[in-house]
Parts: C-alpha cells; sequence; structure tokens
C-alpha cells in the first residue's frame, strides 16, 4: 500500500517535471544552434543588416524585425480601441439576453485556426486591398487589419474580466455623485481595472508577434524595409516559414537565428505581461 | 423622475426607460459620444467575428463535393480524405501522451506538492513560459530535436511529440482549475474515512473533476486539429495517407490545416481549399462549443 502511494507521487512528480525538461530542451536546442550562426554572421551584421539574400551569403535581418514591430504596432493601434471598448459594452451595457451569444461567440472564434484566418484575407482583404489601391493587395495593412481581427478575442476576454473584478462601489460611488453611467465607467471604473487591461493587451502583443501563417498568407513577404503601409513586409515568423523547407548550411542556420530572436522577444513581452498581471490590484 | 416607487430595484441602473436615458445623454455630449462608441465597436466586433464565419461557411459549402472524400489523393480530386485521416491519427496519437502527462502534471501541483515550494514555482514558470511561445517556434524546435536529433526525420511521429509539447500547459492548466474546484470537504470526508491519498485522488477528487478536464482536453484537440506552424516542417505536407504510408507514422503525412495551407498559397485550387475550411472551421467550432458546455457544467456544479 505505501509503495503504491509513493511510486505514484513519483510519476506524478516526474510527469510534472516534463515541463521544466520541454523548456530546457526548446531553449538549448534553439540557442544552440541559432547562436553559433549569429557569430559567424557577426552580431551586428545579422541584426542590423538591412539586406538578406541568402543566395550572396548576406543574412540581415533588420527588416524582419522592424516588419513584426511596424506589423505589431498597426494592428494593436487599430484592435485595442475596438476590443477595449467592446469589453466595456460587454460588463457595463449588454442586455442579458444579448450576453450569453455574444460571450459564446467571442470565445469561439478565439479557437478559429489560424490558416482559416489566413485564408480569410487572402480571399477577402488582399482583393479589397488591390481594388483600393490599384496595386498587390498583399500589404503591411492587409496584415494589420486581419491581425487586429484574430487578436481581438483575446483582449476582449482577459479585459472583460479586468474590468468585472473591479468593486461595484467604485461604479455606485461615481455614480452616487451625480457622475452619468458612462463617465462612471470611463473615470471610475476603466482606470481601477487598468493593469489587468495592459495586461490583456501585453498578451494579444505576444499573439501578434508571434503570429505566422495568417501573416505569411497575406503580407506580400519582401524582404526589405517598407516605405509605406501600402507595401508588403516579411515578418520574422514568415521569414522561416518562407525558407526552411530548402535551407541548408548557413541560410538554414540564420533561420534558426531568427527564430531565436523571435524567441527572445517572446521571452520579453510575456515577462513584461506576467510583471504587470501580478502588480495587478486584488480587491 | 416623477414615479416614486417604494420597492428597491434589484439593479439601479436599469430603472430607466431607454427614452429616459437618451433625454440625459442628450444633455451630456461627453457620455452621449462615449455610448455610441462603445455600441459602435462592440457592433465592429460582433459583425466582422460572424462575417468571417458566416463568410467561409456559405461561399464553402457549395463546394463540398464527393470527390474530396475519395480514399487517395491525387491532383484530379484534390481529395482531402488522406488529410483528414491523418488528421485524426495524429490527433489522438498526441493526447494519448499529452493528456496522462497534462492531468498527472496538475494532480502533483494541486494534491501533493506544497503550496510556493520552489519546484512548484519552477514548474509554473515552465508551464506559462511554454504556454505563451508560438507554434513557429516548437516547429523550429521539433524540426531540430524530433526530427534532428532524435532521428525521425519529417515524420507524423516528430509532429506529434511537437504538439505534445504545445498542448501541455493548455492541460495542465485547465486540470489545475478543474481540481482546484473540488471542494476541500471531499478530500477531508475520504481521509475521514480512512482512505489513502492515492484512493482519495482516484476516487473522490478525480471524478468530480472529470468535466473540467475533459473540457482542457478538447481545448486542446482544437488546437491541434488547427495548428499548421509547429507541423509544417516536422509533420511534414506529402498528401499521403499514413495507414497505406509505406512507414505509417515514420512518413511524412499533411493534416487537414496543413492542407488548407498548401491549396491556399498554391492557388490552383481555390475551390477545394473553400470546402476544406469549411470542414476545418464546422469541426474545430463544435470543438470548442463542447469545451466550453463542458466547462459551464463545472461553473453550475460548484
Amino acid at each position: 500500500m505505501k509503495i503504491k502511494e509513493v511510486l505514484m507521487k513519483g510519476v506524478c512528480m516526474a510527469a510534472a517535471c516534463t515541463s521544466v525538461l520541454a523548456v530546457i530542451l526548446i531553449c538549448a536546442f534553439l540557442f544552440g544552434n541559432g547562436i553559433p550562426a549569429i557569430g559567424k554572421i557577426g552580431v551586428f551584421d545579422f541584426l542590423a543588416g538591412v539586406k538578406w539574400k541568402p543566395g550572396n551569403d548576406i543574412y540581415g535581418i533588420l527588416p524582419m524585425i522592424l516588419g513584426s514591430i511596424y506589423v505589431t504596432g498597426l494592428s494593436l493601434i487599430m484592435g485595442v480601441p475596438v476590443a477595449l471598448l467592446t469589453s466595456v459594452y460587454m460588463a457595463f451595457y449588454c442586455p442579458k439576453r444579448v450576453y450569453g451569444p455574444f460571450k459564446a461567440a467571442i470565445n469561439l472564434l478565439a479557437g478559429v485556426p489560424s490558416v482559416v484566418y489566413g485564408f480569410f484575407g487572402l480571399v477577402i482583404i488582399v482583393p479589397l486591398m488591390r481594388q483600393m489601391t490599384g496595386r498587390d493587395g498583399s500589404t503591411m495593412l492587409t496584415a494589420s487589419i486581419l491581425l487586429a481581427i484574430m487578436v481581438l478575442p483575446t483582449i476582449i476576454g482577459v479585459t472583460e474580466t479586468a474590468l468585472r473584478s473591479v468593486p461595484a462601489a467604485y461604479y455606485e460611488g461615481a455614480v452616487a455623485m451625480g457622475a452619468t453611467h458612462e463617465r462612471a465607467v470611463f473615470t471610475a471604473v476603466l482606470p481601477a481595472a487598468r493593469s489587468g487591461v495592459i495586461a490583456g493587451i501585453v498578451l494579444g502583443m505576444g499573439r501578434v508577434v508571434g503570429e505566422t501563417m495568417a501573416v505569411v498568407m497575406v503580407a506580400g513577404n519582401q524582404a526589405r524595409i517598407p516605405d509605406s503601409i501600402f507595401e508588403g513586409v516579411r515578418t520574422l515568423t514568415s521569414n522561416i516559414v518562407m525558407e526552411m523547407g530548402y535551407a541548408a548550411d548557413l541560410h538554414r542556420e540564420a533561420l534558426i537565428a531568427t527564430g531565436v530572436v523571435l524567441f527572445v522577444f517572446i521571452l520579453i513581452i510575456n515577462m513584461a505581461a506576467s510583471v504587470i498581471k501580478n502588480k495587478a490590484i486584488k480587491y | 423622475m416623477s414615479q416614486v416607487t417604494m420597492t428597491v430595484p434589484a439593479e439601479g441602473r436599469n430603472t430607466q426607460t431607454a427614452l429616459q436615458k437618451l433625454r440625459d445623454l442628450s444633455r451630456k455630449p461627453g457620455s452621449l459620444a462615449a455610448a455610441v462608441l462603445v455600441h459602435l465597436c462592440a457592433f465592429i466586433s460582433f459583425s466582422v467575428l460572424i462575417f468571417l464565419v458566416a463568410f467561409i461557411l456559405v461561399k464553402g459549402v457549395s463546394s463540398i463535393t464527393p470527390d474530396l472524400f475519395a480514399w487517395e489523393y491525387n491532383s484530379e480530386n484534390v481529395s482531402l480524405m488522406p488529410a483528414l485521416l491523418n488528421t485524426v491519427v495524429l490527433t489522438v496519437m498526441a493526447l494519448l501522451i499529452a493528456a496522462p502527462l497534462g492531468v498527472l502534471s496538475a494532480i502533483f501541483l494541486v494534491e501533493y506538492a506544497k503550496h510556493g515550494s520552489r519546484l512548484v514555482r519552477l514548474i509554473r514558470i515552465a508551464a506559462e513560459t511554454l504556454s505563451g511561445i508560438p507554434s513557429i517556434v516548437y516547429g523550429l524546435f521539433g524540426l531540430l530535436f524530433f526530427s534532428g536529433f532524435c532521428g525521425m526525420k519529417v515524420s507524423m511521429l516528430s509532429g506529434c511529440l511537437t504538439v505534445v509539447i504545445m498542448v501541455l500547459p493548455l492541460i495542465m492548466r485547465t486540470t489545475e482549475e478543474a481540481l482546484i474546484a473540488v471542494p476541500d470537504a471531499y478530500r477531508e470526508a475520504s481521509f475521514g474515512l480512512g482512505a489513502g491519498k492515492l484512493r482519495t485522488i482516484v476516487r473522490a477528487v478525480l471524478p468530480t473533476a472529470v468535466p473540467g478536464i475533459l473540457s482542457g482536453i478538447i481545448l486542446a484537440t482544437g488546437r491541434i486539429i488547427g495548428e499548421t506552424a509547429a507541423l509544417l516542417y516536422t509533420a511534414g505536407t506529402v498528401a499521403q495517407n499514413v495507414f497505406t504510408a509505406s512507414d505509417g507514422v515514420m512518413a511524412s503525412t499533411r493534416t487537414l490545416a496543413l492542407h488548407m495551407y498548401v491549396l491556399s498559397t498554391e492557388g490552383l485550387h481555390m475551390e477545394q481549399a473553400y470546402a476544406t475550411a469549411v470542414i476545418l472551421l464546422a469541426v474545430v467550432l463544435a470543438i470548442n462549443a463542447l469545451s466550453s458546455f463542458l466547462a459551464k457544467l463545472v461553473v453550475r456544479e460548484r
């Protein structure tokens, strides 16, 4: 009997340690394969190089780093206000009868595979862009619009939870002082939920930076620094997906190094998110 | 307000009629603007998301033909049947590994480990890190570790193990929540009757937590079925059936999501891509609906 108990505890502990092992292995293999490549290319040439020409052994990923930053920024500029106000609607305006289906729809849409979003972008947004600009429809703006749509469910979910965790007294106090519903929500409740809201946005940022398939399908993927939002752009993620299939030698290592840069970006963003979340006031 | 009622309304803000509300708002232009913006944005989010699903379903349903379900893929019929079967096999295999691992990990965290011990903190940090890693990074890791270092080449097995690591934190987190939701009285009653730790967990805690655990596993199923980036360079994109492939699970086989990616980027078979999108979307939506239904059961029981 005693042996069984001890055995079970051991099995559970071993299982729990697999996630630690996985993180260690991921770090070891990514950094182990990527760092030497960065060393071979030269840190400065790799991170600040503006030319990506695998044929000539020139590997500069600055266009991709900027591409990821531009696309993320632009999609958040479009997505965050809409998501934020939608979550305000969910928490403070929504009639009970509408709330159920509304919430269910947003939850379901969080589960739509990114390749389906990408396909939607390809058949709807890209042709629309082409008509509007008269040029190639696969642009930075196209990718940003699509990502703004994709990130809605994530931000809405986290922000709504944050808004709901603010004590009712904040709202009631403001209304008692003569504030309108809107004034109470936007000047008393929203500021109190600030940390949760920011955590949601940072979480959304992580999603956007790491999104791959949807972006590669609509962004055009030219490896140069774009001059305007109506030009194609290549992100860190799409750089890996585009070329990993046929890359060899230093080219392949440079792509893994691209993955390392992406991984570091994501680690920083997620760390920021968890710091903000832990800082959030617990009511 | 002219009417003075004696009963206290349950929710103060709902006693105004819509007309009164509008009249109040027209006196406060700032509030009016805010209210309009909030409703506008809610409308935008909702209609964009609904439009996306409706568009794909409506446009794609007519593209579904019997040809698509032919047993073997060739460039004539562009059958999605092999991809569909591969998806089922890969998902089942991955869940057979990931579900026990995730559930056992959660049992360790909730039932066995001392709260706040160094090991628990380490495991939590690891799980949190894993859940934030984008799928393309998993794909790279799978390519380097399973396909390269472990010598599995580009194969279904390599892809399967890659997605195992990917969904592990998801299953861990949902199981943990389900276990925490089980009232301590269950455990105490079981201990009081003389049951040991193991018996308590198996007989008292786990049965109560089943809906929550299932909801997490089903959510993981949805993630695996829709996954593309992590499988592209680990499981590969060869359109063959895992049952008829010469090397079985060691052969490169595309799943439904990858099938769709390949079709839509080639651009030669858009009709079939639409049809695949419909099937993929329907499966994933059904799975997620099932998961949230089960999750609701947990809340109601509490």
